[in-house]
């Protein structure tokens, strides 16, 4: 839900960044075909991939468990999915997350993180400090990409285990990957 | 308890599944499953025991997957007042192919009876319309339900909303199978998908 005002020298390339492009290419591999989202400046790139797809369809959420909803009929319907958000929207997942035991469905999400690395606004950190205890209480595999150069193999590990094994998995994309958002007056 | 102007539920969805030919029911948690099951158990019937507000995103997911068939889902006041944003999600997306039910008793039967938002305040078809569902309507009658059960067939004219006021009264159970792998797995072979 955050645009950037003003990117940090550290990740000023983020506009160009490849790791959304690798992120892309390993969901149309899959046969990603669902990918409902709430907005993330984490995910813009992607999310832009996404819209501008023929093979994919971006759905926009009011909330996160809207896409855990949506992503078990999907599967029930024939068509593999990913959900896209940020940390924050991952407690608004959780009763929906029993659907991935219940149905035991190929269950993916991507989480840009926040409330690590750097954060500036607290309200951002309890949730961010809790957000992979919560998967893992869910019954959720976590794995974490922190560097640009990890974000294929993590990805690729993630989406097999997901979609080749049923097994639900999130990929937390750390807040040092993405960049930590600059408030600026 | 019974109020003479008031639909019987079961009546409803039997009369929405009677000739229901390749369509997917997607059953909100509670009476609404129950209903389902008592117009008959059927492979593509979608039963939903818990995910409380899930019942319309899980058919907005079935819906897009499958354009060429019908999928409706039939739930409760109290479930689609859980999940209403998703009414705005399906005003976004507009699935042609895609009906919700609800099954208006104003109160939560499940749970003693406690009266639901739809009793005095909230009124879900004007919720619909606004979020971008244009056919969204009451239906008063039982020649109306026969309607739409016809008109829930037409796959490209959708997404159509619909609120029934019903009786209020508890009928007797009738249990779905509440294994979500089995209805799972069998709605999916009826579709042509096999195991992984």
């Amino acid at each position: 839900m955050h645009a950037r005002a003003d990117a940090p020298a550290e990740s000023g390339s983020e506009d160009t960044a490849s790791w959304p492009e690798e992120i892309f290419a390993i969901l149309q591999r899959f046969d990603v075909r669902q990918v409902p989202y709430v907005p993330d400046a984490g995910h813009s790139q992607l999310i832009e991939r996404v819209l501008g797809s023929s093979t994919m369809r971006g759905i926009p959420l009011t909330t996160e468990e809207e896409g855990v909803a949506l992503l078990a009929g999907a599967w029930a319907g024939g068509q593999r999915g990913v959900l896209l958000m940020q940390s924050s929207g991952v407690g608004n997942c959780i009763n929906m997350l029993s659907l991935t035991q219940v149905f035991r469905f190929p269950f993916l999400t991507l989480v840009t993180m926040r409330g690590e690395w750097g954060e500036f606004n607290p309200w951002q950190v309890p949730m961010g400090s809790s957000t992979q205890a919560v998967f893992e209480l869910s019954g959720i595999r976590v794995l974490r990409a922190a560097q640009p150069a990890e974000v294929r193999e993590v990805m690729e590990a993630a989406a097999s285990q997901a979609y080749n094994a049923c097994t639900p998995t999130a990929v937390l994309l750390s807040q040092r990957l993405i960049g930590t958002k600059v408030f600026v007056k | 308890m019974s109020k003479a102007n008031l639909l019987d539920r079961r009546a409803v969805v039997s009369s929405l599944l009677a000739d229901r030919k390749g369509a997917i029911a997607v059953g909100g948690l509670g009476a609404s499953t129950y209903d389902i099951a008592a117009a008959g158990d059927h492979d593509r019937n979608f039963y939903l025991w818990g995910a409380m507000g899930g019942a319309v995103m899980i058919g907005l997911g079935l819906a897009l997957a499958q354009p060429k068939l019908p999928v409706v889902v039939i739930t409760g006041d109290g479930e689609m007042l859980m999940g209403m944003g998703g009414l705005a999600t399906v005003g976004l997306q507009k699935p042609g192919n895609l009906s919700i039910v609800v099954l208006d008793n104003e109160c939560y039967g499940e749970t003693g009876g406690q009266m639901s938002h739809t009793a005095s305040a909230a009124n879900l078809v004007g919720v619909a319309k606004a979020c971008g569902i244009a056919d969204a309507r009451t239906l008063d009658a039982m020649a109306e339900i026969q309607a739409f059960a016809t008109a829930l067939q037409d796959v490209f004219a959708g997404p159509r909303f619909a609120s029934v006021k019903i009786d209020a009264a508890n009928l007797e159970r009738v249990l779905s199978n509440r294994d979500g792998m089995f209805v799972l797995t069998r709605l999916r072979g009826s579709l042509g998908f096999g195991p992984i």
